[in-house]
């Protein structure tokens, strides 16, 4: 166990890397609940989300998911965000969980139009259950046509006898599955049910670490490493993700950043030598002079490749570029690919 | 929780065989359970002659990355070259198989400071 903002967090129950093949070949539950919810209503809800949020949630509907990232005056990420459209005038917004702070002070600040804001992280709790095999875990528990519900889209119904549990086809392993949004009252009964039901299908529970290697193979970016205060949506790759076609906070620095070209940009690089990279490793060019430096690395456990995503000077991130990770006094070699990984 | 009670040990939770002049040194069960999936052992110290408490190599493992100290000082004589190919021979049998790297020592008072199975079962709280 470990603590992680503010609560205790398994890094694993088992090997990190069985824990990992787990979900990508069969399904592994997560219990995420630390994850921070936000919901915001009413009439100028809309209005709010727009003007604080860089993709456009005005695309959304009821029933549909759009991941977005929330920025500050100078075009840094406040935090990235799923945003659910649960009816007409109501949306939630999951957030990171060392980011609910932080974030709730940040929207009450944008609020000027008046729409209600609640922080509801406290009362939810929040299972993730990822992995090729989720639909065959979950299907005998409800009642809602799961195989129904497209990527990014969720149903609001009842799982193992529990009402009103949002059923979120969501998650930040690209293995496909489920996120389930429940009462935190009900979150035992939720996982209990799901291993029980689960013992054929031989489902395990997944810490963080393995969350984290699933995550990097997929080239997602995780807060607080690979995405923060001082980097921009532009630079770190989440330009599908910022639409100019309504202002937001800093969408004018960012348009011009968008424009002209950011100075560095997140790239997904692989170790050419036996060697893993960490987070805060220099990266270097062939004469030894700091380009950038490592935000994730480790082994994917699902190709052997030991890889690492890092900003780099924007002339060394075209795919094939060699670079180099300075690891303990060493300078390993280390090519640009393209993200994902996997 | 495996403890050997005819192995030495040191508070980095090294394990150390004697063998006439000697030693056979890995790291204990319980190191490679709180490291978890080992991906490669380094050490490039071979041939070198270095002191208690230096680092001789390093062990990356998925959670994080640690050095590894010398628990005797002496000269490096061999690394176990199967541990290259297979690490999780350490995960799996750190006290047989999963040996890291054989030291010649010098004097016997180099072994006097090591901890007992009984200690190290102490220091560990097993």
């Amino acid at each position: 166990m470990v603590a992680f903002a503010g609560y205790e967090m398994p890094v694993r129950y088992d090997s990190i890397i069985a824990e990992h093949h787990c979900v990508r070949e069969n399904v592994g539950v997560f219990d995420i609940s630390h994850m921070g919810e936000f919901l915001v209503e009413g009439g100028r809800a809309l209005d709010l989300l727009r003007s604080i949020l860089t993709n456009d949630p005005e695309g959304l509907k009821v029933g549909k998911a759009m991941y977005s990232c929330m920025t500050n005056e100078q075009g840094g990420i406040v935090d990235d965000l799923v945003v659910y459209q649960i009816d007409t005038e109501k949306y939630m917004l999951v957030v990171n969980a060392a980011n609910i702070d932080k974030g709730v002070n940040w929207i009450s600040q944008k609020n000027t139009m008046g729409a209600n804001l609640k922080n509801v992280s406290d009362d939810m709790g929040l299972l993730a259950i990822q992995g090729p095999n989720a639909t065959q875990l979950l299907e005998n528990l409800t009642d809602v046509p799961l195989a129904d519900i497209p990527f990014y889209h969720f149903t609001i119904g009842s799982i193992c006898s529990i009402a009103d549990v949002i059923i979120s086809a969501t998650g930040y392993t690209g293995s496909g599955g489920f996120e389930l949004y429940c009462k935190s009252e009900d979150l035992n009964t939720l996982w209990n049910n799901i291993f029980e039901e689960g013992k054929s299908l031989k489902v395990k529970p997944i810490g963080l670490a393995a969350r984290d290697t699933l995550r990097l193979e997929k080239g997602y970016c995780l807060y607080g490493n690979d995405i923060d205060d001082t980097t921009s949506p532009i630079e770190a790759g989440l330009g599908w993700v910022t639409k100019f076609n309504h202002p937001f906070t800093a969408s004018s620095i960012l348009k011009i950043q968008k424009d002209k070209g950011s100075r560095s940009k997140l790239v997904g690089f692989e170790m050419l030598e036996k060697s893993i990279p960490r987070k805060g490793y220099p990266i270097l060019d062939e004469n030894g002079y700091e380009v950038g430096h490592v935000t994730s690395g480790n082994l994917s456990p699902s190709t052997g490749k030991h890889i690492g995503m890092g900003y780099v000077q924007t002339a060394l991130s075209k795919p094939e570029t060699k670079i180099y990770i300075g690891i303990r006094k060493e300078k390993i070699v280390a090519k640009v690919v393209k993200l994902p990984f996997l | 929780m495996t403890i050997l009670d005819d192995l030495k040990y040191s508070k980095d939770h090294e394990w150390v065989r004697m063998e006439a002049n000697v030693a056979t040194i890995g790291i204990t069960d319980f190191a490679q359970s709180e490291l978890g999936d080992i991906v490669y052992i380094e050490v490039e110290a071979v041939g070198e002659i270095l002191e208690t408490g230096d680092i001789f190599g390093s062990v990356e493992a998925v959670k994080a990355v640690s050095d590894l100290f010398l628990p005797v000082s002496g000269k490096i004589l061999e690394f176990n070259e199967a541990i290259n190919d297979s690490p999780d021979k350490v995960n799996r049998d750190p006290y047989g198989e999963g040996w890291i790297i054989k030291v010649e020592i010098e004097t016997k008072e180099n072994v006097s400071n090591l901890l007992s199975a009984e200690s190290y079962k102490e220091l560990i709280g097993a």
